[in-house]
């Protein structure tokens, strides 16, 4: 099945007097995988059970495919869902958790099987069909949910935070597979995380999420390279807060002169977020610390720097990283990439 | 941030010490022991007695005769009547605190309902004999105001089962209302998104599901109403309709005509009766718990 539109415009919750979506606006293009990512109580999960019809909206409009479904009845709208908790009935087998949603429909016994485990083929547990479910590990049970949600074709795809109760391994091998099945079914996906590591290894575009709004929406590398706001960029990824002044659209951090994103930023004292990868190791250079603390992420290692006043964070290639062990005075300057200001 | 270091993430050290005086499992066979002994006391020696005395005469040589009388009119018209009592008021008593169950579970879990529910199931499952018969009596019963005349009271096994009925329903939902808390929310929101209605949910999820939960109780009321013996016995002190008040009878009787030997063959069929329900209860409770944990 080919994908399709969906649509969210102005959609309003509340819970009592707590606001959890707060005029939401969001479009999904036809094959789409979008994930939302934000702390929690920001509204994503709230986002996707609306979009689901597990609740109702307070206001706003829900669309699929052009067709206005805001008050169309869960079970009457199509889509398939993925929880993050393990969601398989377990009085029946792999194989029929996966035809349930067939059997709903009164489909033949024969093409209900035959879809099943044309299903498991696709998430790669054929060998598992007889099997029940806390017969499988809970990545396994999260494949087979996956199978349940695409065999009835859903004309979209939602995932509320699937792999937040696997181990980290499991969860990064899952991440891919989820991909490579949503491309090659084609079907538009809301994926909903917590997880801005796995938001940004999944998406085609990201949601950024926070008291019931997107705050950004944008692709994995907009978002973590060119943040819209001050909370953007430093709920995604690692950033140095360190202070700076601001003058005629640049800022001064320690010696080091760096162009705004935002133009119009005020003059005067301001807190600027740097990424630690723009924060390099010179021979010599503006600033000068300790490093006291080396953590190994692989071909990358982060370095923690003491300035004395403060703490900065820099990324760096192992083999360099080496070289500086904690203990070792450095020397820092900052790429003169365009800042945020807090 | 500290730095981690080879030396810091090494082994940690050994204690050596004196090895403890008791294993860890030997502590714990330690701790059964009180309840070993009371349950050896209060429930195997009994049963053994029980045993060794139906098959044994006045002599004190083996003597099938009186387990024979187990297969004679009169005794089976006490475990037919026992069997129709438990089996009607289990019944009844499982349907009804199944629906008072899922009132419950569907409530506010920290609710006040929920706690008053629970406390006051508590105390009903525990308020049978004397006092329930009498409190029946004083209000349904026929020198009362609110059934007067009320003759069918005193038919068995109408009156007897409305009285049993009072404790069955909060015993049932003691022991139902954790299964109906193991179901799951997503299983019904699950259901939904793959296109079932409600009914479709209660019909291949949430049904099967509490299936062997529901029987499992029953098993457990008709075990309950099966061996209650001071409620029915204040009901009724001049007939003998089930088990328990005949194996009273047997061994009271007021005119010098006790039978130990006969209370034990009662007692002897009691228990099989019981083994079996209970081993049944145990089978379902098992599937119940994997399911619904």
């Amino acid at each position: 099945m080919t994908g399709v539109e969906v649509s969210l415009r102005g959609l309003h919750r509340r819970y009592g007097s707590v606001v959890a979506l707060d005029g939401l606006d969001l479009t999904l293009a036809p094959g789409e995988l979008v994930a939302l990512l934000g702390p929690s109580g920001c509204g994503k999960t709230t986002t996707l059970r609306l979009l689901a019809g597990l609740e109702d909206a307070d206001g706003g409009q829900v669309t699929v495919a052009g067709a206005d479904i805001t008050h169309v009845p869960s079970n009457k709208r199509g889509m398939g869902m993925v929880f993050q908790a393990y969601s398989l009935f377990p009085h029946m087998t792999v194989r029929d958790n996966v035809a349930f949603g067939l059997k709903l429909r009164r489909a033949a016994r024969a093409e209900r099987d035959r879809r099943a485990m044309e299903m498991l083929e696709l998430v790669g547990l054929t060998e598992q069909a007889g099997r029940y479910a806390h017969q499988l590990s809970g990545g396994q049970q999260q494949r087979v949910a996956l199978a349940r949600a695409l065999a009835i074709s859903p004309k979209v795809l939602l995932l509320d935070e699937p792999l937040s109760a696997l181990d980290a391994k499991v969860r990064a091998q899952l991440r891919d597979e989820i991909r490579r099945i949503q491309l090659e079914v084609g079907t538009t996906t809301l994926f909903v995380t917590h997880d801005q590591e796995e938001a940004l290894a999944i998406a085609d575009r990201v949601g950024v999420m926070r008291d019931g709004r997107i705050e950004q929406l944008g692709t994995p590398t907009d978002i973590y390279s060119r943040p819209a706001t001050s909370f953007v960029a430093e709920f995604v990824g690692l950033t140095n807060r360190l202070h700076g002044t601001v003058a005629a659209g640049s800022v001064n951090v320690r010696g080091c002169v760096l162009p705004l994103a935002d133009p119009a930023t005020p003059d005067g004292q301001a807190t600027v977020l740097v990424r630690p990868e723009a924060v390099t190791v010179v021979p010599s250079g503006p600033l000068t610390g300790t490093v006291i603390a080396v953590t190994f992420l692989g071909a990358s290692s982060r370095i923690t720097v003491d300035l004395g006043d403060t703490t900065v964070l820099a990324q760096l290639p192992t083999s360099e990283a080496t070289a500086l062990p904690a203990g070792s005075a450095v020397a820092l300057t900052i790429r003169p990439d365009p800042v945020l200001v807090a | 941030m500290a730095v981690t270091t080879p030396s810091e993430v090494g082994a940690q050290p050994v204690r050596a010490g004196r090895r403890p005086l008791l294993s860890s499992s030997r502590l714990a066979w330690t701790g059964t022991l009180p309840f070993l002994g009371y349950v050896g006391v209060f429930l195997l020696l009994p049963t053994g007695i029980v045993l060794w005395d139906a098959v044994h005469g006045s002599s004190g040589g083996f003597d099938f005769g009186a387990v024979s009388t187990l297969w004679s009119s009169s005794t089976r018209s006490y475990f037919v009547n026992s069997a129709e009592l438990s089996a009607i008021t289990s019944v009844l008593g499982a349907v009804l605190g199944a629906v008072l169950s899922y009132a419950v579970a569907t409530g506010n879990p920290e609710g006040l309902i929920r706690r008053l529910y629970l406390a006051g199931s508590g105390v009903l499952a525990q308020f049978g004999g004397v006092t329930l018969a009498f409190a029946f009596l004083i209000t349904i019963g026929p020198t009362s105001g609110l059934l007067l005349h009320a003759g069918w009271f005193y038919d068995f096994p109408q009156g007897i089962g409305l009285i049993y009925v009072y404790f069955q329903i909060p015993l049932m939902v003691l022991v139902f209302l954790p299964a109906m808390d193991g179901l799951k929310a997503q299983w019904r929101e699950a259901t939904e998104t793959l296109g079932g209605s409600a009914w479709q949910f209660w019909r291949y999820v949430g049904g099967p599901l509490l299936a062997p939960a529901f029987l499992g109780a029953v098993l457990l009321l008709f075990a309950n109403a099966l061996s209650a013996f001071a409620t029915i016995a204040a009901w009724e002190n001049q007939i003998s309709y089930v088990v328990p008040q005949q194996i009273g009878t047997a061994l009271s009787s007021e005119v010098g005509l006790s039978s130990v030997n006969q209370a034990d063959v009662l007692a002897l069929g009691m228990i099989a009766v019981v083994a079996v329900v209970m081993t049944g209860y145990t089978l379902l409770q098992r599937r119940t718990t994997r399911w619904l944990r």
